[in-house]
C-alpha cells in the first residue's frame, strides 16, 4: 500500500509539471488543445491525489504500522474516530491534506469555469500557478516529510494520538483551516492569471467570489472550532492566547474579510483595483505564511508540533511569491487604475474602505506580534516577544471601530449618502448603541470602559441589521402582500448575498459582545482545596464534595486508562446551583523500560476534561490538576517489586492507587471561571456561519433572472415608506 | 486645487499617517516585549525586577507543589545550569519534567517568579515511539 502512495505522489507531481508547463505553453502558443490538456492534468492530479490520501486514512484506520507516521501518530487503542482523523496530525499528512484539498478545489474551480466558458485567458495562467503551488506541495511530500515512508520492522503498537488532540472539534479543526488555505490560493491564482493576462476588469473577481467566501467560511469556521478546543480541552479557561499559530489563521481571515467588501467596490464602480489584487494576493501569501508557521516551527508555540526540515522551502516559496505579486502589481500599475474616484466621504464606498484599512490594520498588528521575536533579533541580537497585553491595546479599539462600521455599512447609501438619509438610517441604531451602556451604567455595571463601548457598538450593528431586515420585509408585504415570515424569507432568497452578509455582521456583533463581555467581567480563582473545603468565585460558593477516578472506563471516549477527578458542588446564597465534574485523564506512556509497567499508567501524557456549566447568561468552568505525586512513588515501588508484571497485572495495581487516591485523597488544585455570555461567542459563530451559507448558497433560477425595472422601482418606493 | 495635486497631499497625508502608526507600533512592541533568555543567561546577571521571557527543559526531580505555587527547576536545553522558578496559575497539559517550556519570569531575591498564567509547555517530543527506520 506505501508503494501505491509513493508511486500516487511521484505522478502528482509529474502532473502538477505538466500542468503548469502545458497551460503556459498552450496560453502563449494559443493552442487550446494544450490548455485543454493542462486542466485535465488538474482533474488527474486531483484523482491521485485522492487515491495517495485514501491509502493513508486506509494506513491509519487498518493500525498498519509499516507506516512510521502511523507508528509515530497512532495506535491500536486510539479510538476508531481519532484513527481515521489521526492522519493530518502528523506533518506528512498535513502536507498531503494539503495538496488533496488544493488539487479538490482547483479543479472544480476549473471545471465550472469552463463549463460556464469564463476567463478563457486567464484560466489558463491560474491553471500554471495552481499546478505550481500543489507541486511544491507534492515536492515537500515526496523528498522532505513523505507520509509513505515504512519501517525495516513494523512495531506492534504505535505512541497512539496526542491526547490533546482526541476532541472532536480539533479533528475538523484542520481540514477547515486547510480548506481556507487551499481555497483562498484559488482567487490568487486568478488574480496573477489577470495580471499576466492583463484583463484587469472586474470578470475574475464575479468568477472567484464564491470561492473567496467558501475560503473565509472554512477559515472561520477552523478559528472557531480552534477556539472551542481550547476552552474545553486546554486546562486554562481561555479561547484565544494570540499564540503565533492562531494568529497565522487570523491574519489571511482578515485579509480575506477585507478583500470580500472591497470586490463589492470593484464590482459596482470599478474601483480600487490595485487595492483589490493586492488584497487577494496578500491573503494568497499569509495562507501559505499560516501553513509554514505551523508547520515550520519557526516561532515558539504550543501548537507548533514539531520543528521540520521544511522552513527554507517555504521561505522560498513565500518570498517568491511576495516577489512576484508586487512585481506584477508594478508591471500593470497603469491598466489598475480606478475607473470612478470616490465621490463623498459620506458613502458606502468610503465606508468599505474604512472597514478596509481597520482590517488591514488589524492584519498588520498581528502580523508584527506573531514576527516580533524574529524582528526583535534581528535588530537587537535578541529575541523578544509581546504578550496578550500589547495585542489588546491595538486590536480592542480596531475591533470596537469594525463593529461600528459593520452597523454603518448596511443603511449607508452608495456614491453619496444624503444627511436626511443618514439620520432616518442611522436614528434607531444610534439610540440603541447608547441606550445600551447607559442603562448597564445604570444597572451598576462599570469599571471596563472598552467592553462598555463594545456593548454600544454592537447593539447599534444589531439594531441597523435587524432594521435592514424589518424594512426589506415591510417592502415586500406592502408589495405582495406576503405574511412576515414568508416575506422575510423571500427577502432573503432573492438577495441571498446582501442578507447574507448582514446575518454574518450581526452573528459578529453578538460574538464580540460575548469576547468583551467575558474578557472584562470574569472571575477567576485557582485555589487548592481538600474534599470539603469550599472557594468563592464570583458569587459563587464551590464546594469540593469527593474525589473520582476511573480505570479502563473510558466514558469520554477518548483513550485514556485512567481518569481521576473531583465532584464539585456549585451554590450561590445558599441554594444549589449545579454540581462539576472535572477530571483529568492519563494516557500510559509508551515507553515501559523507562516509566515501569505501573508507573507508565500515569507518567505518559494527561489532559484536563473540564466541568462546564454552559449558560447564556454565564459559564461556570472547571479543570482540575490532582496531585499524583503519591501515587508515582508508590507507583516506583510495585515497580521495583513487580518488574515483569504483566499487563493485566500492572493495570490491576494502576486501579488499586487510583482507588487509594479516591479513598485518601491529598489536596488537589482546581481553576474556577464564573465568565459571563461566552456562549454569544459560539453563538455569535453559528450566526455567522449561517450568514455566510446564506451568501454561498446558489440562487435559484427564478431570484437568479433579471428582476423587471418596474420591480426595482417600486421596491426603492416601498422602502422609502417602510 | 488641481485634482492631482489634491491626490498628492492625500496620498502624503495617509502615507505619514501610516508610518506615523507604524512606528508607535515598533515603538510599543520594544518597551512592552520580554527578552527570550536561557537560564545560563540569566543566572549569568538577571536584573531584578525585570520581566524575561525564560526558555529551556524542566529540570528532572525538581517539580512540587507548595501551597498554591509550582516550583520546578528550567535548565539549558544543552547544558545543566538551571535557575529556580515559582510559579502560579493555569500548568499546561503537556507540562512535566524534561519537556521544553517557555515562562515570563522576573527575579525576586534568589527565585525567579513566573507571571501568573505565562507558561507555555513545548508539545512532547517524548511521546512519539522509538523506531527504526
Amino acid at each position: 500500500m506505501a508503494l501505491l502512495g509513493r508511486a500516487c505522489l511521484i505522478i502528482a507531481l509529474g502532473l502538477a509539471v505538466y500542468g503548469a508547463g502545458a497551460s503556459i505553453y498552450g496560453a502563449r502558443a494559443r493552442k487550446a488543445a494544450w490548455i485543454e490538456s493542462g486542466r485535465r492534468a488538474v482533474y488527474a492530479l486531483a484523482g491521485v491525489t485522492t487515491i495517495a490520501f485514501a491509502v493513508l486514512i486506509a494506513a491509519f484506520i487498518r493500525s498498519d504500522f509499516s507506516f512510521g507516521v502511523v507508528v509515530d501518530h497512532s495506535s491500536t487503542t486510539t479510538p476508531l474516530f481519532y484513527r481515521a482523523t489521526a492522519a493530518w496530525s502528523s506533518q506528512e499528512g498535513s502536507l498531503l491534506l494539503w495538496v488533496f484539498l488544493l488539487a479538490a478545489w482547483s479543479s472544480l474551480i476549473l471545471w465550472v469555469l469552463a463549463r460556464k466558458g469564463k476567463l478563457r485567458e486567464v484560466a489558463p495562467y491560474a491553471t500554471a500557478v495552481l499546478c505550481g503551488l500543489a507541486g511544491f506541495f507534492l515536492f515537500c511530500t515526496i523528498f522532505l516529510a513523505n507520509p509513505f515512508t515504512t519501517l525495516a520492522n513494523a512495531p506492534l503498537e504505535g505512541a497512539g494520538l496526542n491526547p490533546l488532540l482526541r476532541h472532536p472539534s480539533m479533528m475538523v479543526h484542520p481540514p477547515a483551516l486547510y480548506s481556507g488555505y487551499t481555497l483562498f490560493t484559488v482567487p490568487f491564482a486568478f488574480a496573477v492569471g489577470a495580471l499576466i493576462a492583463g484583463r484587469l476588469d472586474a470578470s475574475w473577481i464575479t468568477s472567484t467570489r464564491r470561492f473567496a467566501l467558501a475560503a473565509w467560511f472554512f477559515l472561520g469556521v477552523g478559528i472557531l472550532l480552534g477556539a472551542r478546543w481550547s476552552y474545553s480541552e486546554l486546562g486554562w479557561g481561555g479561547y484565544w492566547a494570540w499564540d503565533p499559530v492562531e494568529n497565522a489563521s487570523l491574519m489571511p481571515w482578515l485579509c480575506g474579510t477585507a478583500f470580500l467588501h472591497s470586490a463589492m467596490i470593484q464590482e459596482k464602480r470599478g474601483m480600487l483595483k490595485v487595492w483589490n489584487v493586492s488584497l487577494v494576493l496578500a491573503t494568497g501569501v499569509l495562507a501559505v505564511l499560516g501553513t509554514f508557521l505551523v508547520r515550520s516551527g519557526i516561532l515558539d508555540s504550543i501548537h507548533a508540533f514539531g520543528a521540520s526540515t521544511l522552513g527554507v522551502p517555504f521561505v522560498a516559496l513565500i518570498a517568491t511569491m511576495a516577489a512576484g505579486s508586487i512585481g506584477l502589481v508594478v508591471w500593470r500599475r497603469v491598466s489598475l487604475r480606478s475607473e470612478h474616484r470616490l465621490d463623498s466621504l459620506f458613502s458606502r464606498e468610503a465606508v468599505f474602505l474604512l472597514n478596509n484599512l481597520v482590517l488591514v490594520g488589524l492584519c498588520f498588528v498581528v502580523f508584527w506580534g506573531t514576527f516580533f521575536p524574529l524582528i526583535s533579533e534581528a535588530l537587537t541580537g535578541d529575541k523578544a516577544s509581546v504578550g496578550p497585553p500589547w495585542f489588546d491595546r491595538y486590536t480592542v479599539p480596531l475591533a470596537l471601530v469594525l463593529v461600528l462600521l459593520s452597523g454603518i455599512g448596511p443603511v449607508i447609501a452608495w456614491r453619496k449618502a444624503s444627511l436626511r438619509g443618514l439620520v432616518r438610517n442611522l436614528a434607531a441604531p444610534l439610540t440603541a448603541g447608547l441606550a445600551v451602556p447607559i442603562l448597564l451604567l445604570a444597572l451598576g455595571v462599570s469599571g471596563h470602559a472598552s467592553a462598555l463601548i463594545m456593548f454600544g457598538c454592537g447593539a447599534f450593528a444589531l439594531t441597523a441589521v435587524g432594521q435592514e431586515f424589518w424594512r426589506g420585509a415591510g417592502a415586500r408585504r406592502a408589495m405582495t402582500g406576503a405574511a412576515p415570515p414568508a416575506a422575510l424569507l423571500a427577502l432573503v432568497r432573492r438577495n441571498r448575498r446582501r442578507y447574507g452578509g448582514y446575518v454574518v455582521h450581526a452573528g459578529m456583533a453578538v460574538l464580540f459582545i460575548g469576547v468583551a463581555a467575558s474578557s472584562a467581567f470574569a472571575n477567576q480563582r485557582d485555589a487548592r482545596l481538600s474534599p470539603g473545603q469550599t472557594t468563592k468565585v464570583g458569587g459563587y460558593d464551590v464546594r469540593y464534595v469527593k474525589p473520582t477516578f476511573d480505570v479502563a472506563h473510558d466514558k469520554r471516549e477518548t483513550g485514556a486508562i485512567v481518569s481521576l477527578g473531583a465532584v464539585l458542588d456549585v451554590s450561590k446564597n445558599g441554594k444549589h446551583v449545579t454540581t462539576l465534574d472535572p477530571s483529568r485523564g492519563y494516557y500510559p506512556s509508551v515507553d515501559v523500560a523507562q516509566d515501569g509497567p505501573v508507573g507508565r499508567f500515569y507518567k505518559g501524557e494527561s489532559t484536563s476534561e473540564v466541568g462546564l456549566r454552559a449558560g447564556l447568561r454565564r459559564d461556570l468552568w472547571t479543570a482540575i490538576e490532582p496531585d499524583t505525586s503519591r501515587i508515582e512513588r508508590l507507583a516506583d515501588v510495585a515497580d521495583r517489586k513487580f518488574p515483569d508484571a504483566t499487563p493485566r497485572l500492572s493495570l490491576f495495581i494502576a486501579g488499586t492507587l487510583a482507588a487509594g487516591y479516591a479513598k485518601d485523597p491529598p489536596p488537589a488544585t482546581f481553576r474556577v471561571i464564573d465568565s459571563p455570555l461566552v456562549t454569544w461567542i459560539w453563538l455569535g459563530g453559528l450566526i455567522v456561519v449561517a450568514g455566510a451559507l446564506i451568501a454561498l448558497w446558489p440562487a435559484g433560477l427564478r431570484a437568479r433572472r433579471t428582476a423587471p425595472a418596474g420591480y426595482g422601482a417600486q421596491l426603492a418606493r416601498e422602502l422609502g415608506r417602510a | 486645487m488641481d485634482p492631482s495635486r489634491k491626490r498628492k497631499i492625500r496620498l502624503v497625508v495617509a502615507l505619514g499617517a501610516a508610518l506615523l502608526l507604524a512606528g508607535a507600533l515598533a515603538y510599543t512592541s520594544f518597551s512592552a516585549s520580554s527578552e527570550a533568555k536561557t537560564p545560563s543567561q540569566l543566572a549569568g546577571g538577571a536584573q531584578p525586577g525585570r520581566s524575561y521571557e525564560l526558555t529551556g527543559k524542566v529540570a528532572a526531580g525538581s517539580v512540587h507543589h507548595d501551597g498554591g505555587a509550582l516550583f520546578f527547576r528550567v535548565r539549558d536545553r544543552s547544558g545543566n545550569t538551571s535557575v529556580p522558578v515559582r510559579y502560579v496559575g493555569a500548568v499546561p497539559d503537556p507540562f512535566r519534567e524534561g519537556r521544553e517550556v517557555i515562562v515570563d519570569v522576573r527575579k525576586q531575591g534568589s527565585v525567579f517568579v513566573g507571571e501568573r498564567d505565562s507558561l507555555v509547555t513545548k508539545c512532547p517530543s517524548k511521546f512519539k515511539a522509538a523506531h527504526s527506520s
